[in-house]
């Protein structure tokens, strides 16, 4: 009783005060908000002086004035004499989706091809995957992006000399030139056939897999799918009369004229980017094949399941789930590297807008952190939607 | 009676002893079961094997003619490179990297003054093997010498003049003031109560004069031999100001990237605390930090610390235009660094924080002496693997400028004095060789310290 009474003092003392985790934890974060403030405040106010001090306007007003530059790849009508920063934008904006749309595909092809390669059975084959993934991970991007633009795609002879490849089409020093699709009356009806198709497709396949965890019986879902999506907009184009022509590309005597051109910048950030993830998603997906224990794929082979079923009903489903977080990881990275577009010239977000617009106008707080917004919202986007997926792929506990 | 049985038995012979083993049949062992399991166990492989193998034997005679049966080793010009000059086909041009090498070590630094890149190359060297061979000693002292000695040393060296000088000065007062201040407590080790706990206090009172506080005396020690190496050297041979325009080759490429491991390793391990922490304000601004950079590409960053750190501070302190890609580098790489520290603060049981906190010490001991050094051992091998990929991302400051390794070999190949059709195919290999023996000499390592650890968890 009297030792409480003696001990009581000495926790309302003013040493408890200074000792207390909550005023203690207070005072480190109000340090810490108000360090942070005074930095953003003396950043702020000395970048106001040193702009007045320069002569650079600030804010958007740019935004709608005349760029007075041109961009030889362009999704959207540009030109030096009509074109504004803003379209500029949003020119940089569309390669940059372009290439790491297309990028992420034939990655997510190659890295898995070259990942299962790594795991075969067979020496030789599992020797060489292993050989590609070591040198191409262990090489910087940005060597080998100047190694496919300047030293394999540069090289090529000029226009007048093309490669001529079965099929009209030409390669160059100045790119690939393909064939340019003409696109006659009608041609929409045979899109909206195509996502018609893929949107049955969709319905039957979930109608059949509920009607075979119903009843049991199994419907030929490859085919029917198959004739859906390609079967019907092949259908009606030849119903409509085969609404498509080419405009072929013509060897002239300099150079060749007409065709759709694909430049040497984008096929070498693209041939650069892709194998390059590849080396990275192989491993990943090495590593969730490995991840399945031998056990599951043993029991699937006990109840007589055949390898190829085995894989696609037991060992990819397990593995998916090892693949997905770091796989998203190694999109987004390809997204992110797509950026180095800028060092061989490939006019990207980073090139036209971080580039030549702020070289133009000198404001460069606002293409910073316009172009900086871009790339964290295409992140968050991505890491939302692949956490979603996630969830629904994740192990379910009890 | 098992003898009656055989010898009445009506066999003519009946073996007595065993065996032995017969050797395995050919077709389970040895070097052609090997080929038929490994290379053709079924007629889909056998295709895809002889597919392999011809393309190996398809691609390895042109390579191997390129870059070493045709190859030019020796020369001084173009002229040694060229086909209709030497009269037999060409392959790759190593006469031109035998040339230019010193540029590509030192880039435009001045010829007299590389002794100076030299020695904190050699430094540099030293400390990398301190911190990265296990069984090297005193670590605690390597860790000092990584990351405050070798900063300081190298600024001094390899930038000089009279700034860089006057601060070396300095230093040395300093250093020899600490000396100073412990020479006195090793007499009157009391005075030492402030700053030193009761226990440690005791301890050093137990100790001979000469022996109290050796922990701090010996860093002051090395520093004080060190610090006094450099002023010999600088005061015989002179210091002159290299501005870091000159500044080039490899030596930018392992600047940056030691920028980059120096200072993003505390800044990291900070925002790992800073994040797992569980005061809101400080957990925000961490988490925030990090998924902003992480979010976006460090070309990014690269340009806002080129175009945006001069606004930010008043005219006078503008950085200087090498200093400016380290800074972006230096925070860019802290980011990643305090997710693989998080990883490892993650990995440690509840039990090792309860019994840091049972035996009543505080959140910055606690860190100190049993959380951290648990934690950044098992992340040794996520360090490495975030320091190649620094590695290789060092090469982008050469877009915003900086003449880095890359940018050195791109510099060469528009020089007129070594064109030739083969001078690119040659610089590339080069950078190849050097990135990849860098990157996956560094990814064996991490290998080996993953499997050093997991060797010490099983039983």
């Amino acid at each position: 009783m009297s030792s409480t009474t003696t001990t009581e003092p000495a926790q309302t003392g003013k040493a408890s005060l200074f000792y207390d985790p909550k005023i203690r934890g207070y005072v480190y974060q109000i340090a810490l908000v108000a360090l942070v403030a005074f930095l953003i405040w003396s950043a702020a106010s000395n970048a106001i002086e040193n702009l007045r001090a320069q002569k650079i306007a600030s804010g958007f007003g740019f935004w709608n004035n005349a760029a007075g530059f041109d961009v030889n790849q362009k999704l959207i009508a540009f030109s030096a004499s009509a074109g504004t920063y803003g379209q500029a934008f949003f020119v940089g904006l569309l390669n940059t989706l372009l290439v790491a749309a297309i990028g992420i595909v034939l990655a997510t092809f190659l890295g898995f091809f070259v990942g299962v390669a790594r795991l075969s059975s067979n020496w030789v084959v599992a020797k060489l995957a292993m050989i590609y993934v070591e040198v191409i991970r262990n090489i910087p991007l940005l060597l080998q992006l100047f190694f496919w633009y300047n030293a394999v795609l540069k090289p090529l002879p000029e226009p007048r000399n093309s490669i001529a490849l079965p099929g009209a089409i030409f390669l160059n020093n100045r790119g690939l030139i393909l064939p340019y699709p003409q696109f006659g009356d009608g041609f929409g009806v045979v899109v909206a056939a195509f996502l018609i198709g893929i949107v049955a497709a969709a319905v039957w396949f979930t109608w059949s897999r509920r009607q075979q965890a119903k009843t049991g019986k199994q419907y030929r879902n490859g085919l029917i799918c198959t004739a859906l999506i390609l079967g019907l907009p092949l259908l009606v184009f030849l119903a409509l009369g085969r609404p498509l022509g080419f405009e072929l590309p013509q060897q002239g005597r300099f150079n060749l004229t007409g065709g759709l051109q694909i430049f040497p910048e984008f096929v070498a950030l693209l041939i650069g980017l892709v194998t390059y993830t590849a080396g990275f998603i192989a491993e990943v997906v090495r590593a969730g094949i490995m991840a399945v224990s031998r056990g599951q794929s043993e029991a699937a082979h006990a109840l007589g399941i055949r390898p190829g079923p085995t894989l696609k009903l037991v060992v990819i489903p397990q593995a998916m789930r090892v693949i997905i977080p770091p796989l998203t990881s190694n999109y987004l990275n390809l997204t992110k590297n797509s950026s180095l577009a800028v060092a061989i010239g490939y006019p990207d977000l980073v090139q036209v807008f971080m580039g030549t617009v702020l070289n133009q106008t000198g404001q460069a707080v606002e293409m910073v952190s316009v172009t900086m917004a871009v790339y964290l919202t295409i992140s968050l986007v991505t890491s939302f939607f692949m956490n979603i997926y996630n969830k629904r792929m994740a192990l379910v506990e009890r | 009676m098992t003898d009656a049985t055989t010898e009445n038995a009506p066999y003519a012979f009946v073996r007595r002893e065993t065996l032995d083993a017969q050797p395995a049949p050919i077709s389970v062992a040895g070097p052609v079961a090997w080929i038929r399991n490994n290379l053709f166990p079924s007629p889909l492989n056998a295709i895809l094997t002889l597919a392999c193998i011809a393309f190996v034997i398809w691609a390895t005679p042109g390579l191997v003619r390129f870059y070493l049966l045709d190859a030019v080793w020796t020369g001084t010009n173009r002229e040694a490179c060229l086909a209709d000059q030497i009269g037999r086909p060409v392959g790759a041009c190593w006469a031109y990297i035998a040339d230019r090498i010193p540029y590509f070590v030192y880039g435009s630094y001045p010829v007299d003054q590389r002794w100076r890149v030299n020695i904190v190359f050699a430094l540099f060297f030293i400390g990398v093997f301190w911190m990265l061979w296990d069984r090297a000693p005193l670590k605690k002292v390597g860790a000092f010498f990584v990351f405050v000695l070798l900063p300081i040393t190298a600024y001094v060296l390899l930038l000089g003049g009279a700034n860089a000088e006057a601060f070396l000065r300095n230093l040395i007062f300093l250093t020899l003031a600490f000396a100073l201040l412990y020479m006195v407590l090793s007499f009157v080790p009391s005075l030492a109560r402030l700053w030193t706990s009761e226990g440690q206090l005791a301890l050093e009172h137990s100790l001979p004069p000469w022996q109290r506080f050796h922990r701090p005396k010996r860093l002051i020690l090395f520093a004080l031999v060190l610090f006094g190496i450099v002023a010999v050297l600088v005061e015989s041979r002179g210091l002159p100001y290299v501005h870091t325009g000159l500044w080039g080759g490899m030596m930018v490429t392992f600047l940056v990237s030691a920028v980059g491991i120096v200072f993003s390793l505390p800044l990291g391990v900070l925002l790992a605390l800073g994040r797992r922490s569980h005061l809101p304000a400080i957990q925000l601004l961490s988490v925030i930090f990090i998924e902003f950079v992480r979010g976006v590409p460090l070309i990014t960053v690269l340009f806002m610390a080129n175009t945006m750190l001069p606004l930010f501070v008043p005219n006078e302190y503008s950085p200087d235009r090498l200093l400016r890609p380290l800074i972006g580098v230096a925070l860019f790489a802290a980011a990643y660094m305090a997710e693989v520290v998080r990883g490892g603060l993650q990995a440690i049981p509840k039990g090792q924080y309860e019994g840091a906190m049972s035996l009543g010490l505080g959140y910055g001991k606690m860190m100190r002496l049993i959380i951290l050094p648990q934690a950044l051992r098992i992340v040794i091998p996520g360090i490495v693997n975030t320091f190649i990929g620094l590695f290789k991302d060092s090469t982008l400051v050469m877009i915003v400028g900086i003449f880095d390794f890359l940018r050195t070999i791109e510099a060469t190949l528009v020089d007129p004095t070594w064109a030739t059709p083969t001078t690119r195919a040659t610089g590339y290999a080069f950078a190849a060789i050097f990135y990849f023996l860098c990157c996956w000499g560094m990814s064996r390592y991490s290998i080996a310290v993953e499997k050093r650890l997991a060797a010490g968890q099983k039983r």
